[in-house]
């Protein structure tokens, strides 16, 4: 059981966090509803493996814990989420055109929806990199990763969920 | 460096994560490639649009009673002081009750000033809150330091330092005045991917004996630190880490 002085430090150390690991979950269940319930269970796994917690990154720890926690509800519930392939090689794709981009993205639902259509595991090394603002290190730290293959991970993801975006817009406009 | 791995690093490199040495090479490679300073361009405009389309999702009040409920109740909240005290009473010798003496001033010494900063603190974070009230956040609305700073001429009797960040993702917002502790202060605002930070500056004074220069309080996290005349306070739900990042700005 822990005491009084865990809980306070705790609120402290972790709940500030909150909103980052709803995110996360948010974005990996792809539901509300589903992710606040995960997000609730993995607080108190936290919680009770706080003892772990011997002070540096509050947020990578508390974030991996999430993560760990979203994968595991995905396996029991929904495990077809998880069975899309994502290790195909980046590719060279003729040279892109930032402006037409500008335009097609400018959409935040259709933004949300193409992040959406990607890979678990795509979907969430974008969103603690430009969502969370997360470092290579703790990008890492909080998916297992290897730090080694982080920048190609994010190259990877980058370049699918921008021909996700480009192939929307051009079966719209057919 | 070939195009290949050249479409690999560009990623590295826009996220400001490769070393001196292979930036110089990415760079080098790149002045010469028109079709890496394409992928470049088109990298950088999606990363904007996901940063800037708010995309993040908040945990709802409601989530944030459910947890605090669930950990209280994981939580022992009998005080098992009561019992430390009284085997502390077994202990005999005067020498212990000297030294608890001894202890007893220190901790009042600590829990006064630590009372005094906290005071403070809390009053930054309901002003920072009142901010974000509809049409309380800035009573100068601009991103240009040189209208804000001006702005501050004749209503203060210090100089705030004011600077825009835009470049480093944090573009500055407006200013407004505050009353802190009884003191006007000067209030920068900054934004961070949709999240409003409130830098509170005032004149340092010497009795306040600031022990504690960051944490959080209420979901909102917060950093205090003091230059040779100033104070600085940052006020935010953005994370800790991004606080961190402006304090860096703002003391270079």
């Amino acid at each position: 059981m822990l005491e009084p002085q865990d809980r306070l430090r705790f609120e402290q150390t972790m709940l500030p966090h909150l909103n980052s690991a709803a995110n996360l979950a948010r974005w990996l269940l792809r539901d509300r509803a589903d992710s606040e319930d995960v997000v609730q269970e993995a607080m108190l796994r936290a919680y009770r493996f706080f003892h772990q917690f011997h002070g540096g990154d509050a947020r990578a720890w508390l974030l991996q814990i999430v993560r760990n926690s979203c994968y595991t509800w995905l396996e029991k519930n929904r495990s077809a989420d998880l069975m899309t392939e994502f290790n195909e090689e980046v590719h060279q794709h003729p040279s892109p055109n930032p402006e037409t981009l500008a335009a097609q993205t400018d959409d935040r639902e259709r933004l949300k929806r193409a992040l959406e259509s990607l890979p678990a595991r795509a979907r969430e090394v974008l969103v603690l990199r430009e969502l969370e603002g997360c470092s290579y290190k703790e990008i890492a730290e909080i998916t297992g990763i290897p730090i080694g293959t982080v920048m190609s991970t994010l190259a990877r993801a980058r370049q699918r969920l921008y021909r996700t975006l480009t192939t929307a817009t051009a079966k719209e406009v057919s | 460096m070939n195009c290949e791995f050249a479409r690999t690093t560009v990623h590295g490199y826009l996220d400001g994560e490769l070393d001196v040495v292979r930036s110089a090479d990415f760079e080098a490679h790149a002045e010469g490639c028109v079709e890496c300073q394409a992928e470049m361009k088109a990298i950088s405009t999606l990363r904007r649009q996901l940063q800037q389309s708010d995309l993040s999702e908040q945990a709802s009040p409601d989530l944030l009673e459910r947890i605090r409920k669930q950990i209280a109740q994981e939580t022992n909240e009998k005080p098992s002081k009561i019992r430390d005290f009284r085997r502390a009473l077994l202990v005999p010798g005067l020498s212990v009750l000297a030294a608890a003496a001894a202890c007893l001033v220190v901790v009042l010494f600590i829990v006064q000033s630590h009372n005094q900063s906290g005071r403070i603190t809390a009053e930054l974070i309901d002003a920072h809150v009142r901010s974000l009230q509809p049409g309380h956040l800035t009573d100068v609305l601009s991103a240009d330091q040189h209208t804000v700073k001006p702005w501050f001429d004749g209503k203060l009797d210090f100089v705030p330092p004011v600077a825009d960040f835009s470049q480093q993702g944090f573009p500055l917002v407006g200013a407004r005045l505050d009353i802190i502790d009884g003191h006007e202060v000067a209030a920068l605002v900054y934004s961070r991917r949709k999240h409003i930070i409130n830098v509170f500056v005032w004149p340092y004074r010497e009795k306040e004996i600031s022990l504690v220069n960051s944490g959080s309080r209420h979901g909102y996290n917060w950093l205090q630190w003091q230059s040779e005349e100033m104070e600085f306070c940052l006020v935010s739900d953005a994370s800790a880490q991004d606080l961190r990042e402006l304090e860096n700005l703002i003391g270079q």
